[in-house]
């Protein structure tokens, strides 16, 4: 595996890691905040394509990954002081152990009733939080605002926390592209097409399809301690909004589901033109309606996404737009 | 013996599909498997490489008991399968496809030596040309071509074909029994589903009949063809013996 060698590996790095040096380099806070929201919706819509684009399993709830694991990694930030780095990795540990134990139990459903299964995972764990004392129950955790003294205040707090992200992000693509072309990937991809014809091939598909579920729910984990961290507090409502699922799949399927680019395009095209709907007078209460109503056209007209639309125009583009 | 096949019996519901099925495939032969519709074929396929358990019975692969073992821990052991209903990975390319034979077959290739393997596999079957092409493009013919390397890639020891003829012309019969052949000369054993009569008969070493789920004949293709039992059951009228024995 070459990866440094090929294209469609650098293009999708190269694009963030430019754009977050920009942002540091220029250090305006608006700048800051646009680009955290971004990054934050490429990483876990590029997470969640690791099950959903090259396994074929939709979960429609895994956005219990990023509010669990931010919970965790929170509550071991904001409650014991651990550092930034400790914390946000027991939050991906506790995602990524949390998708271990319900995807063996779990992932033997297929289709449909996999994705009605993650619904009710997502609303369990709201419902278990918010009864959860150590965890703050309805009300949640604050941190403390001294504990942003190691990072030097409040204001280089937040470009501390976006700094990780930036990384993480980087991360998250690079799993992305080597994960898609690994040995184990191609097994996921014939999981996706046929998945008894790929166990009849000798793909173990239980396992292969329980550590892809592990793989995309440890990076939310991360990322929802960072945004928590960066918040200041976390409580059940904004930990486990089902909407944002809902919203990282749109983001996930207008780009090109199965591809490493696609779901970078799509966060980045879907949270643009939530921008523009959440301040235009007409549609700003209707932003929901248009991410389902996008979603419904792209299932009927361009299921294989931007970036998957391309591909199958344009061969030669492949080794590009991963 | 490659595989021995011990006393299967298989019920769904209140249907017997197999009923004490037993019989043998010495190491490097072609058995044929035929049958009316309905008799338990490819439910015996499905049996051997795991798909379904049994109710009873055994199913000994090289010496070792593989009942029950899911579809994986067969296809690693070293038994591949081509379906009857082809089942490409349409989204994926030819290439790609056998290369999951490759990888997670019997030799559990690298991702490079795969891609190798996938090359050499696919110029045997006469795909070499369609490599780069979504497997979903392909026609029946090149379908059931893509199966067969698929399998093979695997490098089993014993390919279990289920109607690899079914659906296709004359002169790519003819083009495809010379590839089992071949792949027979390579030491793979093999045992087939054929409804194509003259194929089966020309290139079985040994034939087994079954008939609502039971096993009802076994012997060399003259034996069988022979066989009133098999006359009565299965071929349904003595003219069309007389058409086989003539082949």
């Amino acid at each position: 595996m070459q990866a440094w060698r090929q294209p469609g590996f650098w293009l999708p790095l190269m694009i963030v890691f430019l754009w977050g040096l920009a942002v540091l380099l220029i250090r305006q806070d608006t700048a800051r905040e646009t680009a955290f929201t971004l990054l934050m919706c490429v990483g876990l819509a590029s997470s969640l394509n690791i099950l959903l684009g090259y396994t074929g399993y939709v979960s429609f709830g895994h956005i219990v990954f990023f509010g669990l694991g931010g919970y965790t990694g929170f509550y071991f930030l904001s409650q014991h002081n651990w550092s930034l780095l400790a914390s946000s990795l027991a939050g991906g540990g506790l995602s990524a152990g949390l998708a271990g134990l319900v995807g063996l139990a779990v992932l033997r459903l297929r289709g449909a009733y996999f994705a009605l299964a993650t619904i009710g995972i997502n609303e369990a764990a709201r419902a278990f939080v918010s009864n959860f004392e150590p965890f703050g129950g309805a009300t949640g955790l604050f941190i403390n605002f001294s504990a942003y003294e190691q990072y030097g205040g409040a204001g280089p707090a937040l470009w501390t926390a976006f700094t990780f992200l930036w990384l993480i992000t980087l991360i998250v693509l690079a799993t992305s592209f080597l994960v898609k072309h690994s040995r184990f990937g191609l097994g996921l991809l014939a999981i996706r097409e046929d998945e008894d014809a790929a166990m009849v091939m000798g793909v173990k598909a239980p396992q292969a399809k329980t550590i892809a579920y592990v793989i995309s729910a440890f990076f939310p984990g991360m990322i929802g301690t960072l945004y928590f961290f960066k918040n200041g507090n976390v409580e059940p409502s904004d930990a486990f909004q089902l909407h944002m699922s809902i919203e990282s799949l749109v983001m996930v399927m207008l780009g090109g589901q199965g591809t490493v680019l696609g779901p970078m395009v799509g966060a980045i095209t879907y949270q643009g033109l939530r921008g523009y709907l959440l301040t235009s007078p007409i549609f700003k209460s209707l932003h929901l309606a248009v991410a389902g109503l996008i979603l419904l056209l792209i299932v009927l007209f361009v299921p294989a996404g931007a970036v998957g639309w391309v591909r199958g125009r344009f061969p030669r583009w492949r080794r590009v737009l991963e | 013996m490659i595989l021995q096949v011990k006393d299967i019996t298989k019920r769904f519901g209140g249907l017997q599909a197999l009923t004490e099925v037993s019989f043998d495939l010495p190491e490097g032969h072609i058995l044929g498997l035929i049958g009316p519709n309905g008799a338990g074929k490819t439910t015996l396929f499905n049996v051997i490489n795991g798909v379904y358990p049994p109710e009873a019975g055994r199913v000994i692969f090289r010496g070792q008991d593989i009942t029950g073992l899911p579809p994986y821990e067969v296809a690693r052991r070293g038994l591949a399968r081509a379906h009857q209903v082809v089942r490409p990975l349409d989204d994926l390319t030819v290439q790609e496809n056998v290369m999951v034979g490759a990888c997670f077959g019997r030799e559990k290739h690298s991702l490079s030596r795969a891609t190798r393997l996938a090359g050499e596999v696919l110029a045997q079957v006469g795909l070499k040309e369609r490599a780069g092409q979504l497997a979903g493009l392909l026609n029946v013919a090149q379908k059931k071509r893509l199966e067969l390397a698929r399998a093979l890639a695997a490098r089993p020891y014993l390919l279990l074909l289920d109607e690899v003829l079914a659906g296709l012309n004359p002169s790519e019969i003819t083009a495809m029994i010379e590839t089992i052949r071949a792949i027979r000369e390579e030491g793979i054993s093999i045992l087939m589903i054929e409804h194509v009569m003259q194929a089966v008969m020309n290139v079985s070493d040994h034939i087994i009949v079954l008939d609502y789920g039971l096993l009802i004949a076994r012997g060399t293709p003259e034996e069988v063809a022979n066989n009133p039992q098999v006359i009565e059951a299965y071929l349904g009228d003595p003219q069309m013996t007389a058409r086989l024995l003539a082949e």
